[in-house]
């Protein structure tokens, strides 16, 4: 009991550790790939220790929403990281609290008050990107759900540890078409979720062209590096569900030994980079879509997650 | 055996989704490449059926498919229609991409809806992977005719039809006769010369490709 509630911990302080460290890492090599040097990849750690010793302004006419949000934010894919697979095969302590779709919930209600919060402020750009973040939202409800519905189907469970060992037991299920199709439409999701190129450039400082980043545009000092971490954070939350429960549930911890979770550290580590090297493929070959045009991309991650359901209900 | 059946489902999914492409992408040449792994998907499901069944028909199909769809129509296409065709984004088509790309989920479901009663009648194993898969592939074909507006990315709808009919019939029918193959070898690849022959014509005269357009008959 007393090791799973360990372990636990030690999977969120993961999420915490190294989300700066994985956005530096893609930022890094995004630049190597163009040629260029690009910062160091713990350079958000030092920007984060940058703006958590800066003073904070916040401006008058904004609520308590304002001054909650970026706790929210940040309190978001904690929670997160303790029911979904990090390191360990096996469920461990605080994982009865919810399945996928809780899991899926308490990242929308980060993004909820994210949204409300530059709402809130007097900033024009903040309310339009909102609106726009909004709209990419509306989009990719329905992947979510449609990608949600099927792997539960599949796996005839919601929680996530029951169905990454249902995609490998046998191995000939990992070929299934609904998996590799289900692989593709959340790969697509992920994009648009987190902001990045083809639906929003992560790197832009345009106001007017973002979509994700102009929510925190008001934050300063403390409110700015939570902001800035919560949004690390809820992106290796992201590519830990992707990798552990839906395309390579392997490597993590089988026992409760605690070398075997250490050694999971690094295993995962591996695949992280993996996924980042073919994310800075996409983001390198790709150009930012107009914002219309993003209802083309994620009508066809819909259409995608479709067909995967089809072919998983008339069971090939 | 297994394995080649998992190997032949994903081949399939990766198959829809290269139609899917060709249905709902912009870019004249992007359609072009996405024929091209279309039809090397479907020459890798020829051999793993042909691997499966013993079957050397399916080799002689693989080869041919490869000889053709994959090297001789690419090469006609792109020397017979001038570069600049293969530079233009598609702006105007019948639906915007949002809701063809609804369509076309409806018309997979259909094609699935359709090919479940056939497969009784079928008694190899691959076919419930292929057959659906190629009847969808052959409707998204169609729909491509029906939605797009370029003359080069309707040849391709056509040709997808083909491949679909190809996909499925190589699980349906492991045995066909070569002639049959060797005559859709030579038909595909004049049918795709004529076209390309035509649309150069078009261009040379109009300055467009944009069958849309061409909705008025004038005599002079």
């Amino acid at each position: 009991m007393a090791t799973r509630i360990l372990y636990n911990l030690l999977q969120v302080l993961f999420i915490i550790a190294v989300a700066p460290l994985v956005e530096g890492v893609a930022t890094k090599l995004k630049e190597n790939l163009q040629s260029k040097r690009g910062p160091s990849i713990f350079q958000p750690y030092r920007d984060l220790w940058k703006l958590f010793h800066k003073d904070e302004i916040v401006s008058d006419y904004t609520s308590w929403i304002f001054r909650a949000a970026p706790y929210v934010a940040f309190a978001a894919p904690i929670f997160v990281a303790l029911l979904i697979p990090v390191l360990t095969r096996y469920p461990l302590f605080f994982a009865f609290m919810g399945d996928m779709l809780g899991g899926g919930f308490i990242l929308a209600l980060g993004g909820f008050f994210a949204t409300l919060a530059a709402v809130d402020t007097g900033n024009p750009y903040g309310p339009m990107g909102a609106s726009r973040t909004r709209m990419v939202g509306f989009l990719a409800e329905p992947v979510f759900i449609v990608v949600f519905l099927t792997v539960s189907f599949v796996a005839g469970s919601t929680i996530p540890y029951i169905v990454q060992l249902r995609w490998v037991t046998p191995i000939a299920n990992f070929f299934e078409p609904s998996h590799i199709l289900l692989m593709s439409a959340f790969l697509m999701l992920i994009l648009a979720e987190d902001g990045r190129i083809p639906v929003d450039s992560p790197s832009g400082a345009f106001e007017l062209a973002m979509i994700e980043r102009s929510k925190s545009l008001e934050y300063s000092g403390r409110g700015a590096a939570l902001m800035k971490w919560a949004g690390a954070m809820k992106f290796l939350v992201l590519i830990c569900i992707f990798l552990n429960v839906l395309v390579t549930p392997w490597g993590l911890a089988a026992g409760t030994q605690p070398i075997e979770v250490l050694v999971a550290i690094p295993l995962v580590l591996l695949k992280i980079l993996g996924f980042v090297l073919i994310l800075v493929y996409i983001e390198s070959s790709l150009a930012k879509l107009r914002l219309f045009r993003i209802t083309e991309f994620l009508g066809a991650a819909f259409v995608i997650s479709v067909v995967a359901m089809i072919t998983r209900l008339s069971e090939i | 055996m297994a394995v080649i059946f998992a190997l032949d489902a994903l081949t399939g999914a990766v198959f829809l989704l290269t139609t899917l492409g060709v249905v709902a992408n912009r870019q004249v040449l992007a359609s072009l490449q996405l024929f091209i792994a279309q039809s090397l998907l479907l020459t890798f499901s020829a051999i793993l059926l042909g691997i499966a069944t013993h079957s050397l028909h399916l080799f002689a199909v693989a080869a041919i498919t490869v000889a053709t769809k994959t090297v001789l129509i690419p090469w006609v296409l792109r020397h017979t229609v001038s570069s600049e065709v293969y530079r233009t984004r598609e702006i105007d088509r019948v639906l915007n991409i949002p809701s063809s790309l609804l369509i076309a989920a409806a018309l997979v479901v259909f094609a699935y809806a359709v090919a479940n009663p056939m497969l009784s009648a079928v008694h190899t194993p691959f076919a419930k992977i292929n057959l659906p898969l190629g009847i969808a592939a052959m409707l998204l074909g169609i729909f491509t005719v029906v939605v797009r507006r370029e003359a080069v990315p309707q040849l391709l709808g056509l040709l997808a039809l083909e491949n679909g009919v190809f996909f499925a019939g190589v699980a349906i029918v492991p045995d066909l006769p070569v002639i049959a193959e060797l005559a859709a070898a030579v038909d595909v690849p004049v049918v795709a010369l004529v076209v390309g022959m035509l649309t150069r014509r078009i261009h040379v005269r109009l300055g467009t490709t944009s069958v849309g357009r061409l909705v008025a008959l004038r005599e002079d």
